[in-house]
């Protein structure tokens, strides 16, 4: 492929020029959450990521897609945190969240969590009760009073109280797959989080169930900030509004965002040639 | 294309027909060793049961069962050896569970993998599996026994039984919480939990269900051990009902006992108290087997 062979000169100039170009004028002038400025994870000294610089605005859905491989999951896990819970992990750079280093050494990684909510890639319901699902977050942070109240409205909010509202005693693992990950939902909105991250949340679930979960993240957004891995340019086209393009450097298979922008912008006239092949399907 | 289909065609000819005869002949032999292999097994097992059945039901009885041991056969029964094994089930459950439990989650949840102190730890413990019951009895002689002073009673005689199972009891708790998915562990911690409440709140109760039935079947490894509970002093002749700090005889000890008299009559109640023992020691079991099938999940 000819075009494996230019890009290495390309990526400099995208990454210092584009990015530092574009995030110093927020659209519409929305509040930043994040501030990803050098960010650097390497796993036992591999690096999986460098050079990764961008913003998250509030009330947006901000799509991270790209190739397998490519740091997506590494680079959204750095927000809430979670990469440090893998043996090896190292993560370098500044994550700022509203202003605040959450790498500083004095910050707490629960207490990161606690505000910054996740769901995954496979519905990852506990062997409990639907109920208790639910009430786990906020009872081992300590938000135990009206637990009865704060179960319903964050099962309300995931759009699955009227199917659960009946059984919540029963096991999670009764519930359909969809259900399951409305479930994980909810269970992360009942800690009132600000940042929802989201994992690919739809690759192990059915076109129904994806669309439920797709309508819900446009109700969300209103209140929450949303960040989504996703494989599918489809749903990112559809469901967010900001995309951020990944790719992995050629010559040390660490990823990268090669380019930041509006989706629209993304999907229809991007800047740098990769983005324009991944998006209109000619490879990844 | 006509020329490929062809040789498809000759092909199929000559190895449909006989190409798999002499792999057919090594599969039957192979199938025939296997239930060679099932039979041994099966076969010494019924022997042994309906041998022991056949001398000892006749003894099963209130005697057997009530009456402490006799120098005449007509009246000893087991009681004292009796009450001593289900004392010495019940402490050995009490004693190794926290203490098999304790260690598995320290080596699944909290020990680096990558530290040497850690990995030693891991060999040592499969190691002492497979360590020789006598070699527990001779360190409980030597440390409990006489170094401690607790002196040869029922109390030594559960401490060393515990020493056993241990390894055991660790290595199944270990399968169990590595049997939880880290999907579990990973949602737990995203919602805000500390390492202790993903612990104690996701990776226990997940796993409980293993650990108590591993559990149950290595304490029923332990009540059966007659070797270290020789050395620590269960006695052969006990004929009051034990207490922790006091003489004791055990089950097992009870029939070699018998088993070596010469009155013919005591043979037979060795074998009644053979049935006793495997009574016991299959409801530990029936009672683990369906505890892991009412609490099976799938993930």
């Amino acid at each position: 492929m000819p075009v494996t062979e230019v890009q290495p000169v390309r990526i400099v100039a995208v990454n210092v020029e584009g990015l530092t170009a574009r995030a110093s004028s927020p659209p519409d002038h929305r509040e930043t959450v994040f501030g990803v400025e050098g960010l650097r994870v390497s796993y036992s000294g591999k690096p999986a990521l460098k050079d990764v610089g961008m913003e998250i605005y509030e009330n947006h859905i901000t799509a991270f897609i790209g190739p397998s491989g490519c740091g997506k999951s590494t680079f959204i896990r750095c927000f809430n945190r979670t990469n440090d819970l893998i043996l090896g992990a190292k993560v370098e750079g500044t994550v700022l969240y509203h202003g605040q280093d959450l790498y500083a050494p004095e910050v707490d990684a629960v207490e990161v969590r606690k505000l910054i909510g996740m769901v995954f890639q496979k519905p990852n319901p506990f062997p409990k009760s639907i109920f208790d699902n639910v009430a786990f977050g906020p009872r081992v942070i300590g938000l135990g009073d009206s637990l009865g109240e704060r179960v319903e409205r964050a099962l309300h909010r995931a759009a699955l109280w009227d199917e659960v509202k009946d059984r919540l005693e029963e096991n999670a693992y009764s519930l359909s797959g969809g259900q399951q990950q409305r479930l994980c939902i909810a269970r992360c909105l009942a800690v009132d989080p600000e940042v929802i991250l989201m994992d690919e949340p739809c690759s192990a679930l059915d076109p129904i169930a994806t669309l439920k979960i797709e309508e819900l993240m446009q109700e969300l957004k209103k209140q929450y900030t949303i960040i989504i891995v996703t494989h599918n340019m489809q749903q990112a086209a559809r469901v967010s509004d900001k995309t951020a393009m990944m790719m992995l450097y050629e010559d040390t298979r660490a990823g990268t965002v090669i380019e930041f922008d509006e989706t629209d912008t993304i999907f229809t006239r991007p800047e740098d040639k990769r983005t324009e092949d991944y998006v209109t399907g000619r490879f990844g | 294309m006509t020329a490929q289909r062809a040789a498809a065609a000759a092909r199929a000819a000559t190895t449909l027909g006989t190409g798999s005869r002499r792999d057919r002949i090594a599969g039957h032999v192979f199938l025939g060793f296997l239930l060679l292999s099932v039979a041994v097994g099966l076969v010494t097992l019924g022997a042994l049961v309906v041998d022991v059945l056949v001398d000892g039901v006749p003894k099963l009885g209130k005697q057997l069962l009530l009456n402490p041991p006799s120098v005449s056969p007509e009246k000893a029964g087991a009681r004292p050896a009796i009450l001593a094994s289900l004392y010495l089930g019940v402490l050995i459950i009490a004693f190794s569970v926290p203490l098999g439990v304790g260690t598995a989650v320290y080596l699944e949840e909290y020990a680096r993998k990558d530290r040497w102190y850690n990995r030693l730890l891991e060999l040592n413990i499969q190691n002492l599996a497979a360590v020789p019951s006598i070699v527990y009895g001779i360190l409980g002689l030597a440390f409990i026994v006489r170094g401690l002073g607790v002196g040869r009673v029922l109390l030594a005689g559960a401490i060393i039984l515990t020493l056993v199972v241990l390894p055991t009891v660790i290595v199944a708790s270990r399968e169990a919480i590595r049997a939880v998915p880290d999907s579990i562990r990973q949602g737990a911690y995203a919602l805000g939990a500390t390492k202790w409440q993903v612990v104690w709140r996701q990776v226990l109760p997940a796993s409980i269900p293993g650990i108590a039935t591993g559990s149950i079947l290595s304490v029923s490894r332990g009540i059966g051990e007659t070797a270290p509970l020789l050395l620590v002093g269960a006695l052969t002749y006990v004929a009051f009902n034990p207490s922790l700090l006091g003489a004791y005889t055990a089950l097992p000890i009870q029939i070699f006992q018998w088993i070596a008299r010469p009155q013919e009559e005591f043979k037979f109640l060795a074998a009644g108290a053979i049935i006793v023992l495997l009574a016991m020691l299959l409801t530990l079991n029936a009672f683990a087997i369906w505890l892991r099938n009412r609490y099976q999940r799938k993930w």
